[in-house]
């Protein structure tokens, strides 16, 4: 009777441990892209190649701790986020491994890859400044612009613990220097219409709401408002202009979503096929059309949100330099007293 | 010999609780200070005066909502008594980030009560002042109304087991209705209150989904921006002992003060027998217990269901489903673990009232107070250490890979769960097994049980309510439980509460509304179970007296 019972229970035990998945035709994902539309994506290419795709999805960061808990044994092949600084530290971490792909070189600009091939950048947004057409009459042209007192109680824009303003910031040190850098920090603070609260959508709906005049957003949720219905946006968007700013300098900021086949990946061949098919022209399109991002790879049609937008000047600035200047920005916003 | 086992398991326990919180300690131990200094120099104060102006706003808060509301709805009878009396648990159900979505979209400038306002008198989009949602008054309405449930659940099983004669004895003696609460009633059910407030208290630093969508920067969020943002990781450990401390602190004020007096029932009492209210007082109550339902269920529900029924989502589609199974197979599994090992440690001190094995109670508490990512990274380092050490071992002796045998399964996040949660279990099994006079552990040992055995036939028994209300508050919590999940699932073991935080982070809130709701109805599942059992037994106790 016990010895049944015991049994059953290792029975029992045993099917809920792991599986390790080495099994051919997988791939193991880690990624923090968290787009519910991405699942297009990877059914798409599961279709093509009769690869099954496994993904944890999760907060960069933590997934990096993640991987190098596990070590050697990580079921990890491939490692996607959405921002290069996070890319930067997975490499620092060792992560990645180097990838010799003619596809990937071939496709990949040279500025959105690791100059040691640990990873690729696939699609791309840009941070830009949009405003009130019918109260604004001279819109800030440069993101320093923003600290300009003449735009006092305008602007809106989310909290320093967003990674999206820390690169900004990072980028900013880069090219003015941390004083600099700093007093644009508390100036733009001094300019806030209100304290930072929510995400990006909500900086543009205070706009169409008439509690900001000046917000600063990533380009892809404006195009998802241009695409489709997103409450409280949609219907208004005439009121909103938009600049994509430093034209005339620097260029737009820019960040990167990409990834890199994991150090210890279980199945390398399948990780190195699945970053070629981000590259291919098909999932370059989805991730305009999909998520109304920038394709990384030149000359794939736009979707027609994205198009909308207009085509304008990057910030080049390489990803490694934004990457070492994340702590240093964070601690500036915290000092500025951007909350 | 089964003393020994209660004690070995006990330990066990224990010793998993500690993982993470030593691993945090080393951590914090092994990095410098200079990111702490550069805190201290321009955030910390404000993160701290900040988290202390939550812990008092929600922490009173709920005292007073539960305390209140369980009062009434045990010792009072009013027209709407039975359902109010269920659904004042229900809150319990929403995560307060869900919360925070619902009245984001309701309150925010763009939201409809401002709009409305503005259409109506014309004011201009700044000319007048409204509370701000996402502040922290904002984040304190939310985290008090899906809280109180704790301190209205204990506080309800208290009074259930009061005696009235206490009570009257007070009126008798001249006391009014209300000075007798206050006087006598109030303070026989501190232990089950404080308790209560405890986990709120607790549930309240830890939170990070709600204060992180308002943007109110508390110790919590700290902890995450030195660990992502500064990129210090023994910098966020070092705040995570800042949290710890606290929450020790106010475990050990906690039992000390239920330690100056004993609340056991001696002899055999009758209950609380109800008091008819009529008129102007029925409805007074009719309000005080509708208040929290209508802002905590009411309200929340109509919005996410106007949000969700704009959004793509497909509740029936596999996907959905595959969610479904994932977050009740957790969360059930989560709830006879986590409690099985509260009654262990429960009864561990009551056996053995010494040094360890109240070290082993407060261990088994602290885990409420951590933020479940920093649990969640606590335990994967050392599990994952030992995966890879038996991976060798065993390529070694005998040429098999066994992989990661623990970390890639659902085991370590049963682990993270029943730290993350045995204070809650502990909260509501302690505090009955409180009331329960040790004569009657004597008695049933002089009539040859062992310990284990009066355990089972007699402390289990007797505790069924609080048992239940146990596994009721820690599978509701497993079920909104998201950092911990996060980090630790394994290859695709999405929840409902990971999928509403994609959508939200994705900053679709519409989308996560859906998600969102699910969550709230598998958590009135075990609430109405709950319900109907408690009604049941009173029935056959009544027929029995």
């Amino acid at each position: 009777m016990t010895s049944i019972r015991s049994r059953l229970l290792t029975t029992a035990l045993a099917a809920t441990m792991a599986v390790p998945a080495f099994a051919q035709g997988e791939l193991n994902l880690y990624s923090s892209r968290h787009y519910d539309t991405d699942e297009r994506l990877y059914s798409d290419f599961t279709e093509m190649t009769g690869i099954t795709i496994n993904r944890i999805e999760g907060n960069a960061d933590e997934l990096i701790a993640r991987m190098e808990a596990e070590g050697d044994n990580s079921p990890a092949d491939v490692f996607l986020t959405v921002d290069t600084s996070r890319l930067e530290r997975a490499k620092d971490a060792g992560l990645f491994q180097t990838v010799e792909s003619e596809v990937l070189e071939a496709r990949v600009p040279a500025y959105a890859q690791d100059d040691e091939n640990q990873w690729f950048g696939f699609s791309q947004r840009s941070r830009i400044i949009f405003y009130d057409e019918n109260d604004v009459d001279t819109p800030p042209a440069t993101y320093q612009d923003l600290a300009d007192p003449a735009y006092e109680n305008q602007v809106c824009i989310r909290s320093s613990s967003n990674v999206y303003n820390q690169t900004l910031t990072g980028a900013l040190i880069a090219h003015l220097g941390e004083e600099a850098t700093l007093d644009w920090a508390e100036a733009v603070v001094s300019n806030f219409a209100r304290d930072p609260q929510g995400g990006d959508t909500d900086q543009l709906r205070g706009i169409v709401s008439g509690e900001c005049d000046i917000a600063v957003a990533n380009t892809y949720y404006f195009a998802r408002a241009i695409r489709k219905d997103v409450d409280g946006l949609s219907d208004s968007r005439d009121m909103i202009g938009w600049v994509f700013p430093n034209q005339d300098s620097t260029g737009a900021h820019m960040n990167l979503s990409g990834g890199g086949v994991a150090a210890n990946a279980p199945n390398p061949d399948n990780a190195v096929r699945f970053l070629e098919y981000l590259a291919s022209d098909q999932a370059q399109e989805y991730f305009s059309a999909g998520n109304d991002e920038y394709p990384a790879v030149p000359g794939v049609a736009l979707s027609p949100s994205v198009a909308e937008l207009g085509f304008f000047k990057p910030d080049d600035l390489d990803a490694a330099v934004i990457a070492d200047n994340i702590p240093a920005a964070q601690m500036l916003l915290n000092e500025a007293g951007w909350e | 010999m089964d003393r020994h086992f209660i004690s070995g398991v006990a330990l066990l326990v224990a010793a998993i609780c500690l993982l993470p919180i030593g691993g945090v300690v080393a951590a914090a131990l092994l990095g410098n200070l200079d990111t702490l200094r550069h805190l201290a120099e321009t955030v910390l104060w404000r993160y701290t005066w900040t988290t202390l102006v939550l812990v008092a706003l929600v922490g009173s808060g709920s005292i007073v909502l539960g305390a209140v509301t369980a009062w009434l709805v045990v010792t009072t009878e009013f027209r709407g008594r039975r359902w109010l009396e269920v659904a004042l648990v229900v809150p319990l159900a929403f995560p307060a980030y869900v919360l925070a979505y619902a009245y984001t979209h309701i309150l925010d400038h763009p939201g409809i009560v401002q709009t409305l306002l503005r259409d109506v008198t014309g004011w201009g989009p700044r000319a007048y002042w409204f509370p701000e949602v996402r502040s922290v008054g904002g984040a304190a309405m939310m985290l008090t109304l899906v809280l109180y449930p704790y301190v209205y659940l204990l506080a309800r099983a208290a009074f259930r087991l009061q005696a009235r004669a206490p009570y009257y004895a007070a009126r008798s003696l001249g006391a009014s209705g209300t000075g007798a609460f206050f006087r006598v009633a109030l303070p026989m059910a501190r232990p089950a209150i404080a308790a209560g407030a405890l986990l709120v208290v607790m549930e309240t630093i830890a939170d990070f989904g709600t204060v992180a969508h308002f943007g109110v920067q508390t110790f919590a969020t700290g902890i995450y921006t030195s660990w992502f943002s500064l990129a210090d990781r023994a910098a966020a450990a070092q705040l995570a002992i800042g949290l710890l401390a606290f929450a020790l602190l106010l475990a050990v004020l906690e039992q000390k003060n239920r330690g100056a007096a004993s609340y056991a029932l001696k002899g055999r009492q009758a209950p609380f027998s109800r008091t008819p209210l009529s008129g102007g007082r029925a409805l007074a109550a009719q309000a005080v217990c509708g208040f929290p339902v209508l802002l905590g269920v009411v309200v929340p529900t109509i919005a996410l269901f106007a949000m969700g029924l704009r959004s793509e989502q497909d509740i029936f589609s596999p996907r959905y489903l595959e969610f479904l199974h994932n977050t009740l197979k957790l969360a059930s599994v989560a709830a006879i673990v986590t409690v099985s090992a509260a009654v262990v440690i429960g009864t561990f001190r009551r056996v053995h009232p010494n040094r360890v094995s109240t070290a082993a109670l407060y261990v088994g508490r602290l885990g409420y107070a951590v933020p479940g990512g920093v649990i969640a990274v606590g335990l994967l380092v050392p599990f994952a250490g030992f995966d890879n050490w038996l991976d060798a071992r065993m390529e070694a002796w005998f040429d098999v890979s066994t992989g990661l045998l623990i970390t890639g399964s659902i085991w370590l996040m049963v682990a993270a769960y029943m730290i993350r949660f045995l204070a809650a279990a502990i909260g509501a099994y302690d505090s009955g097994l409180a009331t329960v006079t040790p004569n009657v552990d004597a008695a049933a040992r002089v009539l040859g049980r062992s310990a284990t055995g009066t355990v089972r036939s007699v402390h289990l028994p007797i505790l069924r309510p609080s048992l239940l209300t146990a596994l009721l508050i820690v599978f509701v919590d497993t079920v909104k439980e998201l950092p911990a999940t996060l980090i630790l699932r394994p290859f695709d073991h999405d929840t409902l509460a990971v999928q509403a935080f994609r959508l939200a982070s994705d900053e679709r809130l519409t989308g996560a509304a859906v998600p969102s709701l699910i969550i709230a109805g598998l958590g009135l599942i075990p609430v109405i179970l709950l319900c109907a059992q408690v009604a049941e037994w009173r029935r056959t106790s009544v027929a029995a007296t």
